[in-house]
Order: C-alpha cells, then structure tokens, then sequence
C-alpha cells in the first residue's frame, strides 16, 4: 500500500463522515416534471445545462469549476443525460446563486434540467458545496444540497452530486460515487504481467494494489468496499486471497488441498464462496470469514465454479458441465435443489446476480464467437447485449443499470493482444470504453461507497 | 525462469512435430544424439528434446490420445531411469473458453497426466499439479493451429 493510497482513502473515509445533507426536502413530485424513463431500450439523452459550481477565492474556484465539469462527464457517460455547453448559458452562475433561473433563458438554450451550485471553503481544509436543481420545462424548482468534505475529496463530492441528480431525474439510484477493481496487463501475450489495481468508476484516481510478480485473477469487492477478494499464484500455490485496501493486508482464504479460485462475497460480506479443484474434479465451497468454517456445497463430478449468490443471499447461480456441456444452474444457498437455469444453443459461464435481483449476466460462447447476455432467474428473457471475440467478465453497477467488462482482441500483427475495460447500458445501449493505464481485464464493480 | 521458459518454448515446434506426425525411432535418436553431449541427462532439456515435455489435448477434453499416451509411456519410463526428479504437471487450456472455466479445465488436464504416469508406476508424490488455464499460452495467434498447441499438458522438472 502506497502513502498516497492511504492518504487518498482517509480522504475520501473523512468525506463520508463528514457528509451532511442539509435536506432541502423535495416538494411532491409534479405530475408534468421532467423524468428520463430508463426501462426503455433507446432513449434521446436529456437535454441538461449544469452551470459552473466555481465559488469565490483562489482554489475553491477551481475546485468548484472541476466539480461541474466531473458532475456534467458523469451524467453524459450514463448515456442519459446530454450536457449543454456552458458557452452558450445567458443566465451567469452568480445570478443563478442570488436569485430564480429565467427559465425563458434555458428553455432558449434547449434545457430541460438545470443545474447550478458553489463551493465555499471553510478555512479548515474543508469545503461546503451545494447544489440546486429545477425542471427547467415545467419551471419549478426540484431539489438542493449542501455537502461538507475535505477539500481534497472534490472528486467525491462531485460523483455524489451527480449521484442525487441522477437519482432525482430518474427514479433510480445512482452508481457515480464508486470504484472499480480490475486486473492491469503488460507485456507479451506468452508472458502477461498481471496486477490489482483500483479506480474510480471514471477511470480517476488511478492506483496499483499488486506490483505483477505474482499472477493475480479474478478480483471482487466486498459489499463493505474496503476488502477485495483474488486469486494469486503466489509461490506456485494458486489459491484465494483477501486484501485489505485499507492496510495492504493480504491473506489466504480457508486451508484447502486444491487450487481454490473464482472467489465471490456474499451479499452481507461474512462469506467468501469459491471453487476447488482436486483430482480433476471441481466443486464449490463457502468459507465463513468469521468462524472460518468451510462447507462443501457441490459435490458433482464435473466442473462447479462461477458461484454468485442472489442479493438476498438465499440462492446461488453458478456454472457447471454436469450435462454435458458448460450451463448456468441455480441451487439454494446450502447447496440443495441445483436446477438447470441455461438451454440455449452454446456454453454459458461467469454468471453474477445483479444487485436488483431481476437479472444474471453471463459470458455465451457459441465457436469462438462469446457474448455478454442477461436472463431472468427463472430463465426467461434471455438477451444479448454485445457480441464479438473475445468478451468476457461481466460486473454489475450497484444499481443493477450498467455492467463493465472486458473485450479482448488480437493486436495487429496477430501475435499480441490487448485487452480494455468497457461499460455498457442493461439494454445493450451506450457502450462505452473505460480508459486505463494499461491494458484492462476481470473488472469488478464496487458498492456505492458507504 | 525466463531464460528456462523461452527456450521452452524453442522446442515446442519439434514436439508438436512429434505429436501430430510421429517420426521414426533413427530420426528422433539422430537428433538426440546430435546435441546429446550439452544436454544434462535427467534434466528438463533432456526431457523436452529425448523424451517430450508435453501432450496435446481435444477442444474440451482431457481424455489422452493415443499419441499423448506413447509420450507419457516414455516419460514414465525417464522418470524411473531418474528417480530423484520430481516434476509439476502445467495443465493449459486454449483461449477459448472463460477463464474461470479454464482454470478448472487445466487441473483436469494435469491430472490426466498425473494419473497416467502413476498409473505406469510413478510415485504419486513425485508428481505434483498446477493449472494456468488460459493464461500461458505456448502458441500466440488466435487460430485451430495455435489452440491446438496451448491445450497442453507440459511436464516440468521442479
């Protein structure tokens, strides 16, 4: 763990306790007030003025005016949301902060949300930002917020202030405020160099967990954030780790014979589920973080892996070829009642339950050719969302709306590859490259940050 | 390691040969002895290049071929002309498939192998197993005459 990491945690720690609402209640929602139905496949982004949140004095203008332009990147990246450009406002943010929008003068510009805010240093380090928020269409006034964070947490701020908008104009919870861990390649595709690292969902705030001596896989987030659970090959011993963000702590996970891997938290983070390969056969185990106990909960002679367990912890989807071929099942969280959930033409794998509970993502793969899909969990409404050689890994925001994953193809010459990180809407919709330092795989999507 | 990796992967094209299309006896000895004076007897040079270090599996499968079976015949017979080696069994996968899956697959490989040789009379412990599924591939390029070659169980001298 680097000092800038733990320098940048207890920052962002100090934000979240720090954060205040002042709650400026919400009136009722007006039956004709601008909202962004997102059940629909397709849909034209909203039309969105955010006004710069610069306050007054040195780096608090700055900050601020950082702030809006992270808030207003948010909000487009969602595929939701189009942000207008601020060159063409004719009401100035001061005006907007001592007084009522001109609505005429953002129904001019073709707004139909506006957005405006301030940043006020306190003279402790810290800083006090709010923002409001009104439908510009129906010229009402729809909500504010005041923060109070550490100066040095801007970012966050921004992320939870986009959060809210998207909250408020969609009915939705927001997934700005959260990080992603993958796994960071270099090198020649015979000789992969493979690292932890960890991010904001934007691609921000960039940081290697692992320095690439040993070969790590698989990351997932605990739900409480801070923990990680891996796979490494550390002295030869592939097997599953924790990692503590907060101290560096690694640790192996249960005291197993075979290979452990394809490791998943459960919903309340007491237990870590995963596989074991022994003899050629691989079933899959839970491991209780607390009392350490190991339960077998498969004992099939084929492959079980993949295990992801429902949001209220009761089930578990997980792959196996017990019938011939790669599928999804569906067992209770103790293991009984396994049920085949795939029938479809193809293998299918790396099944994860989305945090709503409505859908599970998978891998497909039919040749060479994979896809990312979702299936209800009583197998109906099966759906593709990207197709190509090769995808793989899909990970769920926490609001069950978006999923990153990883897409790997054959450089140039035919003799590399490079892999890179992408998002991409439940409905298939506005995908989207997320940008890393190096090549990207096996992403995994945090909580929102508590 | 790496040095020992490359020139792994050096002998790969020989052994591949040897799998696909096995030569005759004289040849294969020719060869032998042509470099037979630099190769330490017992070692995983005189593994790869007198005996084969490695076998070959079908898309999804970890049954052993008639021509991987002669490759573990020969190799068991190696292991007890040097009792003292002990080995690790890499099992592989090709690209095709996910990773997790693959994982798994390349320990069913392994063991495959790992239970031949036990089988032909090697001590179990001898003979210990990991899989990288598919993140060693010997052979880059994303076609049937790579893939073929990364599904591979390889025998390494610890």
């Amino acid at each position: 763990m680097t000092k800038k990491t733990r320098l940048l945690l207890k920052a962002a720690g100090c934000a979240g306790a720090l954060l205040l609402a002042l709650g400026v209640a919400a009136p009722a929602p007006a039956r004709a007030e601008v909202r962004i139905d997102i059940t629909k496949g397709v849909v034209e982004p909203l039309p969105i003025a955010i006004t710069s949140f610069a306050g007054a004095g040195g780096r608090e203008a700055q900050v601020g005016a950082d702030i809006s332009k992270v808030v207003a990147a948010d909000l487009e990246r969602s595929g939701l949301f189009r942000p207008l450009d601020p060159k063409g406002f004719l009401q100035t943010p001061d005006q907007l902060r001592s007084g009522e929008p001109r609505y005429q003068d953002w129904r001019a510009v073709g707004a139909q949300a506006l957005v405006a805010g301030n940043t006020t240093a306190m003279g402790d380090g810290r800083m006090k930002v709010d923002f409001r928020l009104w439908d510009v269409a129906a010229g009402q006034y729809m909500q504010g917020l005041s923060y109070t964070a550490t100066t040095d947490s801007w970012r966050r701020i921004a992320h939870i202030v986009a959060d809210a908008i998207y909250k408020r104009l969609t009915g939705e919870e927001g997934y700005f405020d959260t990080r992603i861990v993958y796994v960071a390649e270099s090198g020649p595709a015979n000789a992969r160099k493979k690292q932890l690292a960890i991010m904001d969902q934007d691609g921000e705030n960039h940081q290697f967990l692992t320095d690439g001596k040993n070969l790590v896989l698989t990351p997932r987030f605990s739900p409480a954030t801070q923990e990680i659970t891996y796979m490494s090959y550390f002295n030869k011993k592939p097997r599953v780790y924790l990692f503590n963000i907060d101290s560096g702590r690694q640790e192996v996970l249960g005291d197993f014979v075979g290979m452990t891997f394809a490791p998943r938290f459960s919903p309340d983070g007491n237990k870590v589920i995963m596989s074991m390969a022994q003899n050629g056969n691989t079933d899959i185990y839970a491991l209780d973080l607390r009392t350490r106990r190991q339960t077998q909960l498969t004992d099939s002679p084929g492959i079980d892996t993949g295990p992801s367990y429902s949001p209220d912890g009761q089930r578990i989807v997980f792959e196996s070829d017990r019938g011939g071929s790669q599928q999804l099942y569906i067992m209770g969280a103790d293991g009984s009642g396994a049920k085949r959930l795939t029938f479809g033409e193809g293998r299918y794998g790396t099944p994860v339950w989305s945090p709503r509970g409505d859908l599970i993502a998978f891998t497909r793969q039919r040749g060479s050719n994979f896809a990312l899909g979702v299936i209800r969990p009583d197998g109906t409404g099966e759906r593709i969302l990207t197709e190509s050689f090769h995808v793989e890994g899909p990970t769920w925001a926490p609001n069950g709306r978006v999923l990153s994953f990883f897409r790997d193809v054959p450089s140039g010459d035919g003799r590399g590859r490079s892999a890179k990180l992408y998002t991409i809407d439940v409905t298939g919709a506005n995908e989207r490259r997320v940008i890393t330092p190096l090549d990207g795989s096996d992403p995994a999507w945090s909580p929102l940050i508590p | 390691m790496r040095i020992k990796y490359l020139s792994l992967i050096a002998a790969v094209a020989l052994v591949a040969a040897c799998e696909t299309a096995p030569k005759d006896a004289g040849n294969a000895a020719g060869n032998g002895a042509a470099t037979q004076s630099s190769i330490r007897p017992g070692s995983q040079e005189d593994l790869v290049v007198n005996v084969g270090d490695r076998v070959f599996f079908g898309l999804d499968r970890y049954d052993l071929a008639p021509e991987a079976r002669a490759t573990l015949d020969r190799q068991a017979s190696w292991l007890k002309q040097y009792p003292n080696v002990t080995v690790t069994i890499e099992g592989h996968a090709d690209e095709r498939g996910t990773r997790e899956y693959n994982l798994a697959l390349g320990e069913r490989r392994a063991n495959s192998v790992k239970n031949y040789l036990v089988a032909g009379g090697i001590n179990g412990s001898r003979v210990k197993v990991i899989s990288y599924g598919k993140e060693k591939p010997a052979v880059l390029g994303s076609n049937e005459a790579s893939w073929a070659q990364n599904r591979r169980g390889v025998t390494v001298v610890d």
